[in-house]
């Protein structure tokens, strides 16, 4: 082992933290490693083909749902059925008036929990220092993501319906469909706050801005596409839920639009709900509802796919 | 307090939880000189310049003893109202840290924020302070662009520029160059031999050949004390401390 002296290299080797090569004691004997040989390869193999089943079984579940639903909608599904009302005891006609009572549940329920969620996620990001009341409150608030949505549809027939006396209304379900979206709402957008860099904070402050200038010029504009994110994402969610309007705003049909915040109103999950087990001519209604599930999932999608678009946008910008 | 003191740490002890960061430090900051901090990492020297204009506010669980004055005024005191504070003593930060807008807006975010809202007022002091910082020959023609596209030297002196614009009277470095290149970092001491001149300055620095250019004065902190403060020829020519010494001959750190 003899090193040639150089100017770069004057028989020490700055990769072994100064030592010379001269000085590492000769290896004897066999190496202690085992033959890298069929085993390595074959658990590699045998793990990426386990991974790769995984996914696959999962997007066979996605396909085949949107394939079903598409068989069975896919006739339906013209610019009458969405433009019209239901007609002939709902076995004919269009889906009007659910959309649009969606529409309206779905609107109600962003301008109840933005504010609100938005502001408790401020509060909890941005002014309270980190103590047990404030944990409690986030470990609060986590669970009452996980209440289930018909639990959330009863609590809004006691309080909303009966206790406000706002009746079965567009208010009502507007409400309770609010109460299930705001923990989404203040999670997502504490996250976005917390990616908000603390150097710009600081940069700020350091400036002589007071924390609520600080937040409302800098932190905000920062944060907005997450929340946005989460934001849509709630309108998904809100849009798909039946279980929260079933006491508190939905009719099985309505004659007329609704003209006030105080309407039943006809939305499209409940509308699907109502035609699979209600009424008097299953075969045609059964066909309504799969074009009525074709929309809604539509919908979704499309509401999922702005969100994507969003952040990836918002990633491209800040990359 | 005159005799040319601007600010003052008397007896400063502050505590990161139970963990102490900084014992009984006692230092005075002179008008218009560039005091420099040195030492290794985890020394105390940032959290130390960071209590110079109530950064550590923001970090939760901290405590203070002792005083910190500014121009013999206790700023600390329940009275003081912390954000002029921070529009007296500017701060200039270890990453460059520009606001994600344009340079004009930069700059013109500090201003709004203090009550300035005469536009024609805004624009002159835009330009004003970006030539103080010695970037405005490149940056004239492109104001509006975003600040993130440029470079980093050029935007640490965005950050100076922004911090000029509200007129400070302290403006503290903290490891202002520690992310630039050579080059940017000359152009960054050469500044600060200018600002000197009009302001008074506290700078953070982990390269004590920056320490002994740009700074009049020199305290040198290990493990939380300040174990040695003079003038900085003093400090790097004849130290008292055997610490200091071990330190700026390089022997650890």
């Amino acid at each position: 082992m003899k090193r040639v002296k150089t100017a770069l290299n004057d028989g020490h080797d700055l990769f072994n933290g100064g030592y010379s090569v001269r000085e590492v004691p000769p290896r004897s004997g066999a190496s202690p490693f085992s033959k890298a040989g069929w085993n390595k390869q074959a658990a590699q193999k045998a793990g990426f083909f386990l991974l790769f089943m995984c996914i696959f079984l999962t997007l066979l579940f996605l396909g085949s749902i949107v394939y079903f639903i598409f068989a069975g909608g896919g006739k339906v599904l013209t610019w009458g059925f969405l433009t019209q009302w239901p007609r002939n005891a709902m076995t004919e006609g269009g889906i009007f008036p659910a959309l649009l009572g969606t529409f309206y549940l779905t609107l109600g329920a962003i301008i109840a929990a933005l504010p609100l969620g938005l502001a408790c996620a401020v509060y909890l990001c941005e002014y309270t220092p980190g103590n047990f009341a404030l944990n409690a409150i986030r470990i609060g608030i986590n669970n009452l993501a996980g209440v289930p949505s018909v639990v959330f549809g009863l609590f809004g027939l006691a309080v909303f319906v009966k206790f406000f006396g706002f009746g079965v209304s567009v208010l009502s379900g507007s409400l309770t469909l609010g109460i299930l979206i705001l923990p989404g709402i203040i999670s997502a957008s504490q996250e976005a706050l917390i990616a908000v860099p603390n150097s710009l904070r600081e940069a700020s402050l350091a400036l002589g801005a007071t924390r609520w200038q600080t937040i409302k010029k800098i932190v905000l504009p920062q944060a907005l596409p997450g929340i946005l994110t989460g934001v849509i994402l709630s309108v998904g969610r809100a849009a798909g839920e039946t279980a929260p309007i079933l006491f508190t705003a939905a009719a099985f049909y309505t004659r007329k639009y609704p003209d006030s915040p105080f309407s039943e109103v006809m939305a499209l999950p409940y509308h699907i709900y109502a035609l699979m087990t209600e009424g008097t001519h299953p075969r045609q209604q059964t066909a309504i509802a799969y074009g009525s599930a074709l929309v809604l999932l539509i919908l979704v999608l499309f509401i999922s796919g702005a969100a994507v678009f969003i952040r990836q946008r918002q990633r491209s910008i800040n990359g | 307090m005159d005799n040319g003191i601007r600010m003052r740490a008397e007896g400063v002890n502050f505590y990161y939880g139970s963990r102490p960061a900084l014992k009984d430090v006692s230092l005075d900051i002179h008008r218009s000189q560039v005091t420099s901090i040195i030492g290794p990492s985890g020394c105390g020297k940032s959290t130390f310049i960071r209590l110079l204009n109530r950064m550590n506010d923001l970090v939760p669980k901290s405590r203070l003893e002792g005083r910190i004055l500014l121009d013999g005024e206790d700023i600390h005191a329940p009275e003081t109202d912390v954000v002029e504070i921070r529009r007296r003593v500017g701060m200039v930060f270890q990453k460059p840290n520009p606001f994600p807008k344009s340079i004009y807006e930069n700059i013109k975010y500090g201003l709004e924020i203090n009550g300035l809202r005469d536009k024609s007022l805004i624009e002159q002091r835009v330009v004003e302070s970006l030539k103080k910082a010695a970037l405005w020959d490149e940056v004239k023609g492109r104001l509006y662009e975003s600040a993130l596209r440029l470079s980093g030297g050029q935007q640490q002196r965005l950050c100076i520029a922004r911090c000029l614009a509200v007129e400070p009277e302290v403006i503290l470095f903290d490891e202002p160059c520690a992310s630039l290149d050579p080059i940017s970092t000359s152009r960054i001491e050469e500044l600060l031999m200018e600002l000197k001149r009009d302001y008074t300055i506290v700078i953070v620095t982990h390269n004590m050949q920056q320490a002994a250019r740009v700074s009049g004065n020199t305290a040198f902190f290990l493990l939380g004390e300040m174990v040695e403060f003079g003038r900085t020829q003093d400090i790097f020519t004849k130290p008292r401390d055997p610490r200091t010494e071990a330190y700026i001959t390089g022997r650890f750190g």
